[in-house]
Protein backbone atom coordinates (compact mmCIF):
# COMPACT_ATOMS: atom_id res chain seq x y z
CA UNK A 1 0.00 0.00 0.00
CA UNK A 2 1.27 3.42 -1.08
CA UNK A 3 1.25 6.32 1.51
CA UNK A 4 0.28 9.73 -0.20
CA UNK A 5 2.25 13.04 1.20
CA UNK A 6 2.16 16.09 0.41
CA UNK A 7 4.75 17.39 -2.22
CA UNK A 8 6.76 19.32 0.82
CA UNK A 9 5.93 17.63 3.97
CA UNK A 10 7.61 19.50 6.59
CA UNK A 11 6.84 23.47 6.07
CA UNK A 12 9.89 25.00 6.00
CA UNK A 13 10.18 28.70 6.47
CA UNK A 14 11.51 30.07 2.99
CA UNK A 15 10.75 34.29 2.61
CA UNK A 16 13.27 36.10 3.94
CA UNK A 17 12.17 38.36 6.48
CA UNK A 18 13.77 41.53 4.27
CA UNK A 19 9.96 41.20 2.96
CA UNK A 20 8.66 42.61 5.92
CA UNK A 21 9.23 46.86 5.78
CA UNK A 22 9.52 47.69 9.30
CA UNK A 23 10.57 51.34 8.67
CA UNK A 24 6.79 52.08 9.81
CA UNK A 25 7.32 51.34 12.88
CA UNK A 26 9.63 54.18 12.97
CA UNK A 27 8.84 57.67 15.30
CA UNK A 28 12.04 59.42 14.91
CA UNK A 29 14.66 59.18 11.88
CA UNK A 30 18.22 58.97 13.00
CA UNK A 31 19.78 60.98 10.60
CA UNK A 32 23.70 61.26 9.86
CA UNK A 33 25.95 64.23 10.22
CA UNK A 34 28.57 63.14 7.87
CA UNK A 35 30.98 65.87 8.36
CA UNK A 36 30.87 64.65 11.91
CA UNK A 37 31.48 60.47 11.67
CA UNK A 38 34.33 59.40 12.28
CA UNK A 39 33.70 55.86 10.69
CA UNK A 40 34.09 54.19 13.80
CA UNK A 41 31.43 51.81 13.07
CA UNK A 42 30.36 51.58 16.43
CA UNK A 43 26.53 52.18 15.27
CA UNK A 44 26.89 49.36 12.66
CA UNK A 45 28.12 47.17 15.91
CA UNK A 46 24.89 47.74 17.87
CA UNK A 47 22.11 48.08 15.70
CA UNK A 48 19.44 45.59 16.81
CA UNK A 49 17.66 45.24 13.13
CA UNK A 50 21.08 45.43 11.04
CA UNK A 51 19.84 48.65 9.38
CA UNK A 52 23.47 50.19 8.91
CA UNK A 53 25.41 48.98 6.20
CA UNK A 54 28.64 50.19 4.70
CA UNK A 55 28.84 52.09 1.45
CA UNK A 56 31.87 53.49 -0.69
CA UNK A 57 34.51 55.79 1.10
CA UNK A 58 33.78 58.63 -1.30
CA UNK A 59 29.96 58.00 -1.01
CA UNK A 60 30.23 60.73 1.40
CA UNK A 61 32.78 63.65 2.66
CA UNK A 62 35.07 62.77 5.54
CA UNK A 63 35.59 65.43 8.55
CA UNK A 64 39.49 64.56 8.32
CA UNK A 65 41.57 63.36 5.17
CA UNK A 66 42.74 60.62 7.00
CA UNK A 67 39.37 59.06 7.89
CA UNK A 68 38.67 59.18 3.56
CA UNK A 69 40.49 55.70 2.86
CA UNK A 70 37.82 53.90 5.26
CA UNK A 71 34.20 52.78 4.32
CA UNK A 72 31.09 55.23 5.57
CA UNK A 73 28.21 53.82 6.40
CA UNK A 74 24.59 54.47 5.38
CA UNK A 75 21.32 53.74 7.52
CA UNK A 76 18.32 51.70 5.62
CA UNK A 77 15.23 53.17 6.27
CA UNK A 78 13.39 50.66 4.87
CA UNK A 79 14.08 48.87 7.97
CA UNK A 80 15.12 51.11 10.56
CA UNK A 81 12.73 51.12 13.54
CA UNK A 82 14.01 54.40 14.94
CA UNK A 83 15.14 53.18 18.72
CA UNK A 84 17.61 55.19 18.62
CA UNK A 85 20.97 53.35 20.12
CA UNK A 86 22.88 54.51 16.98
CA UNK A 87 22.53 58.14 18.74
CA UNK A 88 22.80 56.95 22.22
CA UNK A 89 26.36 55.44 21.61
CA UNK A 90 28.12 57.70 18.58
CA UNK A 91 30.85 58.73 19.99
CA UNK A 92 31.54 62.07 17.75
CA UNK A 93 27.36 62.39 18.08
CA UNK A 94 27.31 62.70 14.10
CA UNK A 95 23.84 61.07 14.57
CA UNK A 96 20.44 63.08 15.20
CA UNK A 97 17.16 61.54 15.71
CA UNK A 98 14.12 63.90 14.18
CA UNK A 99 10.68 63.68 14.28
CA UNK A 100 9.52 61.37 11.32
CA UNK A 101 6.76 64.07 10.28
CA UNK A 102 9.01 67.19 9.67
CA UNK A 103 12.34 64.70 8.33
CA UNK A 104 9.53 63.61 5.72
CA UNK A 105 11.35 63.95 2.25
CA UNK A 106 14.60 65.34 3.40
CA UNK A 107 16.24 62.28 3.03
CA UNK A 108 16.12 58.94 0.03
CA UNK B 1 36.69 48.90 0.73
CA UNK B 2 38.85 49.06 3.92
CA UNK B 3 37.45 49.08 7.36
CA UNK B 4 38.80 48.91 11.05
CA UNK B 5 36.20 46.41 12.16
CA UNK B 6 36.54 44.79 16.10
CA UNK B 7 34.07 42.14 15.59
CA UNK B 8 32.74 39.83 12.41
CA UNK B 9 31.35 41.33 9.43
CA UNK B 10 29.32 38.57 8.48
CA UNK B 11 25.75 38.80 9.01
CA UNK B 12 23.51 35.54 9.75
CA UNK B 13 20.24 37.57 11.11
CA UNK B 14 18.12 39.32 8.53
CA UNK B 15 16.45 43.08 8.72
CA UNK B 16 12.89 43.00 9.17
CA UNK B 17 12.08 40.97 11.89
CA UNK B 18 9.80 41.53 14.14
CA UNK B 19 11.18 42.79 17.67
CA UNK B 20 10.38 45.52 19.68
CA UNK B 21 12.78 48.98 19.28
CA UNK B 22 16.04 48.87 20.48
CA UNK B 23 15.84 44.67 21.75
CA UNK B 24 18.43 43.29 23.58
CA UNK B 25 17.92 40.06 22.59
CA UNK B 26 18.41 40.62 18.74
CA UNK B 27 21.60 42.27 19.54
CA UNK B 28 22.87 39.25 21.33
CA UNK B 29 21.67 37.01 18.45
CA UNK B 30 23.29 38.80 15.83
CA UNK B 31 27.12 38.38 17.87
CA UNK B 32 25.87 34.67 18.33
CA UNK B 33 26.07 33.75 14.70
CA UNK B 34 28.45 36.06 13.71
CA UNK B 35 30.63 34.28 16.39
CA UNK B 36 29.87 30.78 15.38
CA UNK B 37 28.81 31.60 11.63
CA UNK B 38 26.43 29.70 9.24
CA UNK B 39 27.36 25.81 10.17
CA UNK B 40 24.84 25.97 13.41
CA UNK B 41 21.83 24.60 13.64
CA UNK B 42 19.64 26.21 16.57
CA UNK B 43 16.34 25.42 18.77
CA UNK B 44 14.52 27.77 20.15
CA UNK B 45 11.26 27.38 23.04
CA UNK B 46 8.69 29.56 23.71
CA UNK B 47 10.83 32.53 24.39
CA UNK B 48 10.73 35.94 22.70
CA UNK B 49 12.91 34.71 19.83
CA UNK B 50 10.26 32.39 18.92
CA UNK B 51 8.06 35.33 17.67
CA UNK B 52 10.94 37.90 16.69
CA UNK B 53 11.48 35.78 13.49
CA UNK B 54 8.03 36.88 12.44
CA UNK B 55 5.25 34.62 10.84
CA UNK B 56 5.58 31.42 8.41
CA UNK B 57 6.51 31.41 5.66
CA UNK B 58 9.49 34.36 7.15
CA UNK B 59 12.38 33.61 8.07
CA UNK B 60 14.74 36.00 9.58
CA UNK B 61 18.03 33.35 10.46
CA UNK B 62 20.29 32.19 7.72
CA UNK B 63 20.48 29.15 9.76
CA UNK B 64 17.84 25.76 10.26
CA UNK B 65 15.89 26.47 13.11
CA UNK B 66 13.82 23.77 15.44
CA UNK B 67 11.32 25.59 17.56
CA UNK B 68 10.37 22.97 20.33
CA UNK B 69 8.22 23.33 23.46
CA UNK B 70 8.94 25.40 26.63
CA UNK B 71 11.15 23.07 28.64
CA UNK B 72 12.72 20.99 26.05
CA UNK B 73 15.56 23.01 24.64
CA UNK B 74 17.74 20.84 26.54
CA UNK B 75 16.52 17.56 25.52
CA UNK B 76 16.28 18.76 21.64
CA UNK B 77 20.04 20.03 21.22
CA UNK B 78 20.64 16.42 22.90
CA UNK B 79 18.92 15.25 20.21
CA UNK B 80 19.98 17.25 17.47
CA UNK B 81 23.67 16.59 18.37
CA UNK B 82 23.64 12.79 18.66
CA UNK B 83 21.93 12.51 15.39
CA UNK B 84 24.36 14.44 14.01
CA UNK B 85 27.01 12.63 15.33
CA UNK B 86 25.21 9.75 13.91
CA UNK B 87 25.91 10.58 10.24
CA UNK B 88 28.99 11.62 11.14
CA UNK B 89 28.87 15.62 10.77
CA UNK B 90 30.71 16.62 14.07
CA UNK B 91 31.51 19.92 12.65
CA UNK B 92 27.74 21.33 13.42
CA UNK B 93 27.86 24.06 15.93
CA UNK B 94 23.88 23.23 17.71
CA UNK B 95 22.98 25.86 19.78
CA UNK B 96 19.86 25.83 22.33
CA UNK B 97 18.75 29.64 22.55
CA UNK B 98 16.01 30.05 25.17
CA UNK B 99 15.02 33.41 27.55
CA UNK B 100 15.67 33.16 31.27
CA UNK B 101 11.83 31.66 32.31
CA UNK B 102 12.79 28.83 29.76
CA UNK B 103 16.25 28.37 31.50
CA UNK B 104 15.50 29.51 35.00
CA UNK B 105 12.47 28.09 35.35
CA UNK B 106 10.54 26.25 33.15
CA UNK B 107 13.61 24.46 30.76
CA UNK B 108 15.50 23.74 33.58
CA UNK B 109 15.63 20.04 34.38
CA UNK B 110 15.78 19.42 30.77
CA UNK B 111 18.94 21.57 30.53
CA UNK B 112 20.24 19.80 33.94
CA UNK B 113 19.96 16.86 31.71
CA UNK B 114 21.71 17.49 28.84
CA UNK B 115 24.62 19.46 30.57
CA UNK B 116 25.35 16.13 33.26
CA UNK B 117 24.94 13.50 29.96
CA UNK B 118 27.87 15.58 28.40
CA UNK B 119 26.56 16.57 24.96
CA UNK B 120 28.16 18.61 22.90
CA UNK B 121 26.22 21.27 22.32
CA UNK B 122 25.67 25.68 23.13
CA UNK B 123 23.36 26.34 25.40
CA UNK B 124 22.58 30.10 25.63
CA UNK B 125 20.43 31.84 27.71
CA UNK B 126 19.32 35.12 26.96
CA UNK B 127 18.21 36.77 30.18
CA UNK B 128 15.44 39.86 30.07
CA UNK B 129 14.84 39.11 33.66
CA UNK B 130 11.22 38.38 32.91
CA UNK B 131 8.85 36.17 31.02
CA UNK B 132 8.78 38.93 28.29
CA UNK B 133 7.04 37.64 25.78
CA UNK B 134 3.89 36.85 27.57
CA UNK B 135 3.69 40.27 28.93
CA UNK B 136 6.37 40.96 32.07
CA UNK B 137 5.30 38.12 34.62
CA UNK B 138 7.91 37.49 36.96
CA UNK B 139 10.66 34.64 36.56
CA UNK B 140 13.12 33.20 38.95
CA UNK B 141 15.80 35.19 37.27
CA UNK B 142 14.26 38.65 37.86
CA UNK B 143 16.30 40.90 40.21
CA UNK B 144 15.41 42.11 43.55
CA UNK B 145 13.17 44.52 44.00
CA UNK B 146 11.64 44.86 39.85
CA UNK B 147 8.50 45.38 39.55
CA UNK B 148 6.78 42.91 37.01
CA UNK B 149 2.67 42.60 36.29
CA UNK B 150 2.75 39.42 38.73
CA UNK B 151 4.63 41.49 40.91
CA UNK B 152 2.76 45.04 41.05
CA UNK B 153 3.19 47.60 43.72
CA UNK B 154 0.68 48.99 45.78
CA UNK B 155 0.19 49.80 49.80
CA UNK B 156 1.47 46.58 51.18
CA UNK B 157 4.67 46.65 48.83
CA UNK B 158 4.35 43.69 46.61
CA UNK B 159 7.59 44.04 44.48
CA UNK B 160 9.88 40.80 43.85
CA UNK B 161 11.66 40.66 47.02
CA UNK B 162 13.52 37.64 46.85
CA UNK B 163 17.42 37.00 45.15
CA UNK B 164 17.58 36.44 41.13
CA UNK B 165 18.42 32.68 40.96
CA UNK B 166 22.00 32.09 39.87
CA UNK B 167 22.23 30.08 36.58
CA UNK B 168 25.62 30.27 35.36
CA UNK B 169 26.52 28.83 39.02
CA UNK B 170 24.19 26.24 38.60
CA UNK B 171 25.72 25.57 35.45
CA UNK B 172 29.17 25.45 37.02
CA UNK B 173 27.74 22.46 39.91
CA UNK B 174 27.37 20.38 36.73
CA UNK B 175 31.11 20.62 36.39
CA UNK B 176 30.53 20.95 32.77
CA UNK B 177 33.89 22.70 30.49
CA UNK B 178 32.77 25.89 30.06
CA UNK B 179 30.48 28.43 31.53
CA UNK B 180 30.43 32.29 30.82
CA UNK B 181 28.35 35.41 31.48
CA UNK B 182 28.58 38.28 28.80
CA UNK B 183 26.34 41.22 27.74
CA UNK B 184 25.28 43.09 24.67
CA UNK B 185 27.56 46.29 25.75
CA UNK B 186 31.01 44.25 25.18
CA UNK B 187 30.51 42.35 21.62
CA UNK B 188 34.00 41.98 21.74
CA UNK B 189 34.17 40.08 24.90
CA UNK B 190 31.09 37.93 24.13
CA UNK B 191 32.86 37.04 20.33
CA UNK B 192 35.94 35.99 22.09
CA UNK B 193 34.06 34.09 24.59
CA UNK B 194 32.02 32.69 21.92
CA UNK B 195 35.21 30.97 19.66
CA UNK B 196 36.90 29.73 22.62
CA UNK B 197 34.08 28.01 23.77
CA UNK B 198 33.86 26.62 20.41
CA UNK B 199 37.32 24.92 20.26
CA UNK B 200 35.94 22.91 23.71
CA UNK B 201 34.12 19.72 23.29
CA UNK B 202 31.49 18.75 25.95
CA UNK B 203 28.49 20.98 27.10
CA UNK B 204 28.93 25.12 26.87
CA UNK B 205 26.42 27.28 28.86
CA UNK B 206 26.23 31.26 28.45
CA UNK B 207 24.45 33.65 29.84
CA UNK B 208 23.56 36.67 27.92
CA UNK B 209 22.05 39.85 29.98
CA UNK B 210 19.87 41.08 27.45
CA UNK B 211 18.05 44.47 28.12
CA UNK B 212 14.40 44.96 27.22
CA UNK B 213 13.11 48.34 26.87
CA UNK B 214 9.66 47.04 26.90
CA UNK B 215 9.64 45.13 30.53
CA UNK B 216 12.27 47.45 32.18
CA UNK B 217 10.38 50.40 31.37
CA UNK B 218 13.11 52.43 30.08
CA UNK B 219 13.45 54.74 26.49
CA UNK B 220 14.73 52.07 23.56
CA UNK B 221 17.74 53.72 23.01
CA UNK B 222 18.86 53.40 26.73
CA UNK B 223 19.47 49.11 25.75
CA UNK B 224 23.33 49.47 25.89
CA UNK B 225 24.05 52.02 28.18
CA UNK B 226 22.19 49.79 30.76
CA UNK B 227 24.00 47.04 29.41
CA UNK B 228 27.43 48.93 30.06
CA UNK B 229 26.02 49.90 33.62
CA UNK B 230 25.32 46.63 34.32
CA UNK B 231 29.04 45.72 34.35
CA UNK B 232 30.40 48.94 35.88
CA UNK B 233 27.56 48.62 39.01
CA UNK B 234 29.04 45.11 39.59
CA UNK B 235 25.36 44.26 38.98
CA UNK B 236 25.99 41.75 36.60
CA UNK B 237 29.79 40.91 36.48
CA UNK B 238 31.58 39.03 33.62
CA UNK B 239 33.27 36.22 34.17
CA UNK B 240 33.95 32.75 32.84
CA UNK B 241 34.83 29.60 33.97
CA UNK B 242 36.85 26.93 32.34
CA UNK B 243 37.02 23.39 34.00
CA UNK B 244 35.84 25.13 37.18
CA UNK B 245 38.42 27.81 37.32
CA UNK B 246 36.75 31.23 37.34
CA UNK B 247 38.33 34.24 35.77
CA UNK B 248 36.58 37.42 35.90
CA UNK B 249 36.69 39.12 32.69
CA UNK B 250 35.99 42.63 33.30
CA UNK B 251 37.05 43.74 36.97
CA UNK B 252 35.20 47.96 37.15
CA UNK B 253 38.37 50.30 39.15
CA UNK B 254 35.96 51.86 40.76
CA UNK B 255 32.60 50.87 40.87
CA UNK B 256 29.78 52.94 40.06
CA UNK B 257 26.90 52.57 42.09
CA UNK B 258 24.19 50.82 41.73
CA UNK B 259 21.70 53.62 42.26
CA UNK B 260 22.62 54.47 38.41
CA UNK B 261 21.76 51.68 36.97
CA UNK B 262 18.53 51.18 38.77
CA UNK B 263 17.23 54.91 37.97
CA UNK B 264 17.46 54.67 34.37
CA UNK B 265 14.48 51.93 34.68
CA UNK B 266 11.24 52.09 35.43
CA UNK B 267 10.50 49.02 37.00
CA UNK B 268 12.75 50.17 40.05
CA UNK B 269 11.49 53.68 40.12
CA UNK B 270 9.50 52.96 43.56
CA UNK B 271 12.63 51.79 45.42
CA UNK B 272 13.36 54.09 48.33
CA UNK B 273 16.98 55.05 49.41
CA UNK B 274 16.84 52.32 51.92
CA UNK B 275 15.82 49.93 49.71
CA UNK B 276 18.58 50.60 47.32
CA UNK B 277 21.14 50.59 50.04
CA UNK B 278 19.98 46.86 50.75
CA UNK B 279 20.39 45.93 47.02
CA UNK B 280 23.60 47.69 46.96
CA UNK B 281 24.92 45.64 50.00
CA UNK B 282 23.61 42.43 48.30
CA UNK B 283 25.31 43.33 45.42
CA UNK B 284 28.90 44.28 46.84
CA UNK B 285 28.68 40.85 48.58
CA UNK B 286 28.35 39.00 45.68
CA UNK B 287 31.06 40.58 43.93
CA UNK B 288 33.48 39.73 46.43
CA UNK B 289 32.14 35.85 46.80
CA UNK B 290 33.03 35.83 43.06
CA UNK B 291 36.22 37.19 43.37
CA UNK B 292 36.73 34.61 46.15
CA UNK B 293 35.43 32.36 44.23
CA UNK B 294 38.44 33.56 41.31
CA UNK B 295 41.33 33.65 43.66
CA UNK B 296 40.65 30.11 45.38
CA UNK B 297 39.89 28.55 42.19
CA UNK B 298 42.83 29.85 40.36
CA UNK B 299 45.25 28.56 43.31
CA UNK B 300 46.79 25.37 43.30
Amino acid sequence: MSVLLPEDPTPIAKVPSTENKTGGWRTFRPVIHYEKCIRCYICWKFCPDAAIYFASPDAHAAPKEALSKFDTVEINYDFCKGCGICANECPAKAIELVLEESAEGDEE
Amino acid sequence: MMKKLTIPEEEHMLSGHTACLGCGATIAMRYVLKALGKNTILSIPACCWAVIPGVYPHRTLDVPLLYTAFEVTGAAISGIREALDAMGKEDVNVVGFAGDGGTADIGLQALSAAMERGHNVFYIMYDNEAYMNTGIQRSGSTPMGAWTTTTPGGKKRMYKWEPKKNVAEIMVAHNIPYVATATIAYPEDMIAKLKRAKEIKGPKFFQILSPCPTGWRHPPDKTVEISRLAVQTNMFPLYEVINGKYKISIKPKNPKPVKEYLRLQGRFRHLTEDEIEMIQKNVDENWKALLKKERCSQEE
